[in-house]
């Protein structure tokens, strides 16, 4: 089988140079990394009209059409979620992949999509949940301490699940849980969004790259990472980074979102202002475990994994918070 | 991973890695006349889930590059068993070249019968006796539709016996190359059986539909015309990928229902269920 892939650098490597990929590279396992982290649309895309075995030329498209049956079911949900929000007389902001193909850009060529996410002011959130579930919308799991869970500390509603499409929507009215530390300013996100031309809206570029961050780099413990750092990469190549500072600022996101760039530019080679260009101390820790990946499609590196997991809890809630969470999940199994 | 094995069946490449040796050997014996793909469209994983499980009461869970997140492990003893279902799981869950129908697939002159039931109906059985009596063995799990060509293509794949189905096909292939027994599995009792050299040797050769089976075992014989629509739903029914191919998939099995006559037959035993193919296959 050849020298043995240890990590994801090949994946990102065929992502940002796909002509310098060599026909004896190892294919099969190129296409379990980006299987397993969810970028084998976007390497399909990458790779279309370069020289490649046959074989993989045909996953290559088979790839493609995915992504494209993608996008057309992320897009039909999108409208059904207006159709549905139309008599709220609410305005809703697309987010993540489902904006990316709406608004036609580069992130969501290829890109996987899953549940639908929206945007809505708090104040409406109460209207929206009854229009959805009026319109066939139901709980996935309607588990007492969970669902107040949800509604007191997190920024969006519990996750619903259409009974007849069996899609599922997230309903958010900010990007951030209520317990982290920042607060975004969720008005601020709204009042700049850019309008498309159906009547549902995308955030302004600026507010998407800040999102992306902070889901990315505030939130979660980096599982899927590479998809989301790529993400990130294509809407600094679209759209720059003017005012990017000083709106990530506003937010109090700075900090996730120079780390995004950072790690962009190191990893994706994204062109990205001076100041993020040099490493910070802790990149590297993050690049390990952006990178945890082998060449079978495992995942690797469990000690720096449960780090990252832990780290996302600690930045998602204060200690005694914490404490007491994880003590009820624990005794509930 | 520690051990490996490469195969091809039909169209679809595989790369196979487990924990242990003896799901790869057991694999590797039963597939040793199949080609070795250039490079794998998927990858399946048998691994233990805790370390420990390699050794202690050592139990194979099932991944690959499409999962289900809570596929039950299996005892190692069963592994041939997991490397076979998480093959099938990796076609269900991610595979979109072709229109998969939960089928199975006989083919004589060029000419294929495609048939399909719920677990049980005996299509897997049935396809066995045809192949022991001059038809080629295209498959008994899946059967590949082509969007493009209205063919479907061989997935000639281990043949899955199970319960009385065992002892029939022991008696239908005396000299077939069996796997070892697998008592006691979540399905029943499992043996499996290499496909005839011929299902191997030509299985790159597709075959253009003629006739739809609803086959249904244990019942009085009795054979019935199925109409376009119903056939057209039992499809969507049958198919893992219809949803997931979107257009493609409703052209694929509009014109198959269209093309192809489909009847259901009932049969109280093999050489019933025989003498009614070869009837249908005459009158067609």
């Amino acid at each position: 089988m050849g020298r043995a892939v240890t990590d994801a650098r090949l994946l990102v490597t065929a992502l940002v140079d796909p002509s310098g990929l060599r026909l004896d590279t190892d294919w099969t396992a190129l296409i379990a990394i980006a299987r397993a982290e969810q970028l084998i649309g976007t390497l399909a895309h990458r790779l279309d009209g370069l020289p490649v075995p046959e074989t993989v030329a045909m996953l290559l498209a088979d790839a493609r059409d995915a992504a494209e049956q993608g996008r057309r079911t992320a897009l039909w949900e999108a409208e059904m979620a207006r159709r549905a929000l139309a008599v709220t007389d609410t305005p809703v902001v697309l987010l993540k992949g489902t904006a990316y193909v709406a608004a036609g850009l580069l992130a969501g060529r290829g890109r996987s999509i899953g549940d639908l996410d929206i945007l809505v002011p708090r104040g409406r959130i109460d209207r929206v949940e009854a229009a959805l579930i009026a319109a066939g919308w139901e709980w996935v799991k309607p588990d007492p301490y969970d669902d107040d869970y949800y509604r007191r500390w997190m920024h969006e509603l519990p996750p619903m699940i259409h009974r007849e499409r069996d899609r599922m929507i997230d309903v958010h009215h900010t990007i951030l849980p209520l317990t982290a530390r920042q607060t975004p300013d969720a008005a601020a996100l709204i009042d700049r969004a850019v309008p498309l031309n159906d009547g549902l809206s995308v955030l302004c570029p600026a507010d998407m790259i800040v999102h992306a961050a902070t889901h990315l780099f505030a939130d979660g413990d980096l599982a899927g990472g590479l998809r989301n750092l790529w993400d990130i990469h294509c809407l600094i190549d679209e759209f720059g980074t003017g005012g990017l500072a000083d709106r990530a600022a506003h937010h109090g996101l700075l900090p996730a979102v120079a780390r995004a760039a950072r790690l962009a530019h190191q990893l994706y080679r994204t062109d990205v202002p001076q100041q993020w260009r040099a490493d910070a101390p802790t990149d590297a820790l993050f690049r390990r475990r952006l990178l945890a990946r082998d060449g079978w499609g495992r995942s690797t590196r469990p000690v720096t994994r449960l780090a990252f997991y832990i780290r996302s809890h600690w930045l998602r809630m204060p200690p005694a918070m914490l404490a007491r969470h994880l003590w009820i999940k624990w005794r509930r199994n | 991973m520690r051990h490996a094995l490469s195969i091809r069946i039909g169209p679809v490449g595989f790369r196979i890695g487990s924990d242990w040796r003896a799901p790869i050997d057991q694999l590797a014996a039963l597939y040793r006349d199949y080609p070795v793909p250039d490079v794998a469209d998927f990858t399946v994983r048998l691994f233990a889930a805790r370390a420990w499980r390699r050794v202690i009461r050592p139990s194979v869970t099932i991944g690959g590059d499409y999962m289900l997140p809570d596929a039950a492990p299996l005892p190692l003893a069963h592994g041939l068993l997991a490397g076979e279902m998480a093959m099938n799981l990796q076609l269900a869950l991610g595979y979109r070249r072709h229109l998969l129908l939960h089928a199975s697939v006989v083919e004589r002159d060029g000419r294929a019968i495609v048939m399909t039931g719920e677990s049980g109906a005996g299509k897997s059985t049935l396809a066995t006796l045809l192949a022991s009596r001059g038809w080629r063995f295209m498959g008994d799990e899946f059967a590949l539709l082509d969007p493009e060509t209205g063919l479907v293509h061989a997935f000639p794949r281990l043949i899955s016996l199970k319960n009385a189905g065992i002892a029939a096909a022991a008696a239908a292939w005396p000299d077939g190359r069996f796997g070892p027994s697998l008592p006691d599995t979540p399905k029943g009792d499992i043996r499996h059986l290499v496909p005839p050299a011929a299902a191997i040797a030509r299985m790159d050769e597709p075959a253009m539909p003629a006739l739809l089976l609803f086959p249904r075992h244990g019942v009085a014989a009795d054979t019935r015309d199925v109409g376009a629509s119903e056939a057209f739903v039992r499809l969507t029914q049958a198919s893992t990928n219809y949803v997931a191919l979107g257009e493609a998939g409703f052209r694929a099995l509009t014109g198959l229902v269209r093309g192809v006559p489909a009847r259901a037959i009932d049969y109280p035993d093999g050489d019933a269920a025989i003498a009614a193919v070869e009837a249908l296959w005459a009158g067609l």
